[in-house]
Formats: structure tokens, sequence, C-alpha cells
């Protein structure tokens, strides 16, 4: 019993280290490169910390959000904004899962796959657009152009939510 | 004291929150700053490497393309060749500006123009003599400044970047003003203040002045697509770029080798 929950845990740790690299590099070299009318590029990679366990370290989290968002900085050179955006949803997660799957959702919901679609788009479109305004107003950074920031964080975002939720429809893994 | 303790064990999470946020925030503001961000940048060992490997996946898709622009330039370098052959004052002049003037070739690895402040990789660096503010053109036009170099890396900071005046002129009556890019279009730049005395018609030639010690003079760099008079008596310029930001791939580096002394005689001017 307590072997297998200890081989469990370590499976969730090399899942989770290859979600990262595979995210990080999806998003790097194929995904920054879309500009789809120009511009509108979708930013899948906060799949890693959508689907971080619900019942993992919340410290642990914050970390690894802000070391995911630093990596996709260094490969496309725009400071620190995507670690800033990703420390924040890293940090929000737990009121968002409240918001979106009702105050127990560490009880009865242990997999992103067992709550309903209403719920689960829910949760992943607020996410999304509070990532996406605080990467586009740090990346613009001018009042001047608080349009374009918004026209960005709603165009992109909703490319995001559709990629992200293609994404978890095709991965969606059968729960035995 | 326990109750320090015990406040920075309660509020761990916001506090480690609140410090890599500061820290990210402290990154982006030195990435918006004039000469920018020294500590994250796409020229490190790593991405570079990514990159690389990436590029030379891709470059294949496009070989045909890039193989076609090649072709131009050679062909026009063998016109200008031809007829720089039968008059001397013109070669002397030519000798004279390649005197002053050092081309590295180089491949783009990593190319970004949907942003507002884009920055293109190329695969050489300081290794290949490459150094910060040197300026960058591909066969067609201008491309950009460096403004980050690593053993093996250069960054790019491209015309398509709110940071980036680059002096540029009209063909026909030099007068001259600075580029600036709008973040509308890739394809289109803003040519500012120029004077309203200017004679300006669409389809006039823009090319780079040689008030700045980085670009030679009369780089190309687009045409007049559409001008509107500002409110300070000067026109502001929509040029098309020659240059498909969009599609690079071949580059030149240009190194001025007079820079050093232009920059200390301008420089002394100031102190008297």
């Amino acid at each position: 019993m307590n072997f297998n929950l200890v081989a469990m845990q370590n499976n969730q740790i090399v899942l989770n280290i290859i979600r990262f690299c595979t995210f990080l590099l999806l998003q790097v070299i194929v995904l920054n490169h879309i500009n789809f009318f120009g511009y509108v590029n979708p930013y899948a990679y906060i799949i890693f910390i959508l689907l971080f366990p619900f019942d993992g370290n919340k410290t642990l989290l914050i970390f690894l959000s802000f070391l995911l968002g630093l990596s996709i900085d260094l490969f496309s050179d725009s400071g620190g904004v995507h670690a800033a955006a990703c420390v924040l949803v890293g940090f929000l997660r737990p009121i968002l899962l409240k918001f979106s799957f009702g105050v127990s959702y560490q009880y009865n919901v242990a997999k992103i796959n067992k709550v309903t679609f209403k719920e689960r788009l829910l949760y992943i479109t607020s996410m999304v657009f509070i990532h996406h305004f605080m990467l586009f107003s740090l990346e613009i950074f001018s009042l001047h152009h608080i349009a374009l920031i918004l026209k960005s964080t709603l165009f992109s975002g909703i490319f995001s939510v559709l990629l992200i939720v293609c994404i978890l429809l095709l991965f969606k893994r059968e729960e035995n | 004291m326990q109750q320090i303790i015990y406040f920075f064990i309660k509020n761990k999470n916001f506090l480690l929150f609140a410090l890599l946020f500061l820290i990210s925030f402290v990154l982006t503001l030195e990435s918006h700053s004039y000469h920018n961000s020294k500590l994250i940048s796409s020229t490190n060992f790593l991405s570079g490497k990514i990159y690389t490997i990436t590029s030379s996946i891709t470059e294949y898709f496009d070989l045909k393309q890039q193989n076609r622009i090649l072709l131009e330039q050679n062909s026009m370098l063998l016109k200008y060749q031809s007829n720089t052959n039968k008059s001397i004052p013109q070669k002397e002049l030519n000798n004279a500006l390649s005197r002053n003037f050092e081309f590295t070739s180089a491949m783009v690895i990593n190319n970004v123009y949907g942003k507002t402040n884009n920055h293109i990789t190329i695969d050489k660096g300081h290794n290949d003599s490459l150094e910060v503010d040197m300026g960058v053109i591909s066969s067609k036009g201008l491309v950009g400044i460096i403004n980050k170099t690593s053993s093996k890396y250069a960054r790019i900071q491209s015309v398509l970047n709110t940071k980036s005046q680059i002096n540029a002129q009209l063909k026909k009556s030099k007068h001259f003003g600075f580029l600036t890019w709008n973040t509308q279009n890739p394809h289109v730049v803003q040519l500012t203040e120029i004077p309203k005395l200017a004679p300006i018609a669409i389809g006039d030639t823009i090319i780079t002045g040689g008030n700045s010690s980085i670009f030679p003079k009369g780089i190309l760099v687009g045409s007049i697509a559409n001008y509107t008079l500002e409110n300070n008596d000067s026109y502001t310029v929509d040029v098309t770029l020659f240059n498909d930001m969009t599609n690079l791939s071949h580059v030149y580096v240009i190194k001025n080798k007079n820079k050093k002394e232009i920059i200390e005689l301008q420089s002394s001017g100031d102190a008297e």
C-alpha cells in the first residue's frame, strides 16, 4: 500500500517534468511562430500550471511557474513578462480552483477530467485571460496602447483556450 | 520573535509570490529601458543551440525562395560591376566605401515580428568579431541593429521595434528623419520628423542617411506608401519596407572601421 503510494508520487514527478519540457519546447519552437493575422500567438504552455496536481504543494507550484515563465522569456527575448504572468496565475490558482469547482475541490476533484465540461472551461478561460492580460500589459507597457493590450489579450486568449481544450481532449487519459 | 517566524510560515506562499513577481518585474523594466535586457536573452548557449537545430531543419522549407533572392542579388551585383568598370570615378568611390565598411554574412536562427519589441537572433557572435551597435541588412534592405552579443550568437533589435530609431532620408531631396514603428503592420514602418518643406510623393524611395556611424549612406529601406502632416509642422510618412521582415534568412552585418574615430571626434566636440 505504502509502496504503491510512493510509486504513484514518483510517476507524478516524472510526468510533470516531461510536461514542463514538452510544453516549453512546443511553445518556443512552434507556437511562438504562428503569427495568425500577423500578431496573434497562442500561449498554451500554461497547461503545465493548469494540470499541476490539485493537491500538490502550492509553494512548489509558484516556484515552478516562475521557472517555466523565465525559460520562455529566455527564448523569446521578452525580459520577465512571461515569468511575471506565470507567477501570478501560479499564485492565484487555488482561488481559481475554488471559483471554478466550488469550495470542496480538494476532496472530490482529483483530476481535471472528472469535472463537467462547463466547469473545466471556466477554469481554463479564467486562468488564460488573467495570464494573457498580465503578459500583454507588461509586454506593451504603455497606457497609450491600452486598446492594443485588450485586443491582443482577447484574440490570443480565444486562440489559447481553443488550443488548450483541444490538447486536453487529445491527451485525455481513460480513468480506470 | 516567534510571531514573526509564524507570520513568515503562514504567508510563505504570498511572500514567495511577491519576491518572484518583483524579480520578473525588474527584468521586464530592464528590457524596456534603452540598452536592454543584459540578463535574459536568447543569445545564451541553450536557446542558441536549440534555435540553431530548429532553423537547420526549417531552412529547407524555403530554400527555393532564398535561392531566388540570392540569384537576384547576384544579377544586381553583376550589373553593378559591369557598369562601374566603365566609369573610373565611381569605382574609386566604391573602393572608398568598401574600405570603410566590412560586411559579414550570417544566418537568422530566430525571427520574431508579432510583438511590439521584436528581436532577431543570428548565428554569429563576438567570435566572428560582431559587436553591439553594428548595423544589419539583407540583400533587399534594412533589418536592424545588433544590441547584444554572446560568443556564438547575436541579437538584433529589428526595425519592427518601438525602441528603434534609425536615421533615414528621402533619396531625392536628402531631408532626413527617424524610422520608428507603430506596431500595426510588419511590412510598414514610419518615418517621422520630415520637415514640411520636403517634396514628398507616394512611391518615393527612402534610404538610410549617412548621419549615423552604424549604416553607410544609401542602404535601401522602402518606398513611401502614405503621408500625413502632423501638428508640429512635420510629416509622418508610412514606408513600405522592401524587405520582407516576416521571411528573413541570410543577412549581412556591417562593421564601420572608422566608427571609433567618429565617436571620439563627436564626443570631443561635445566637451568643448
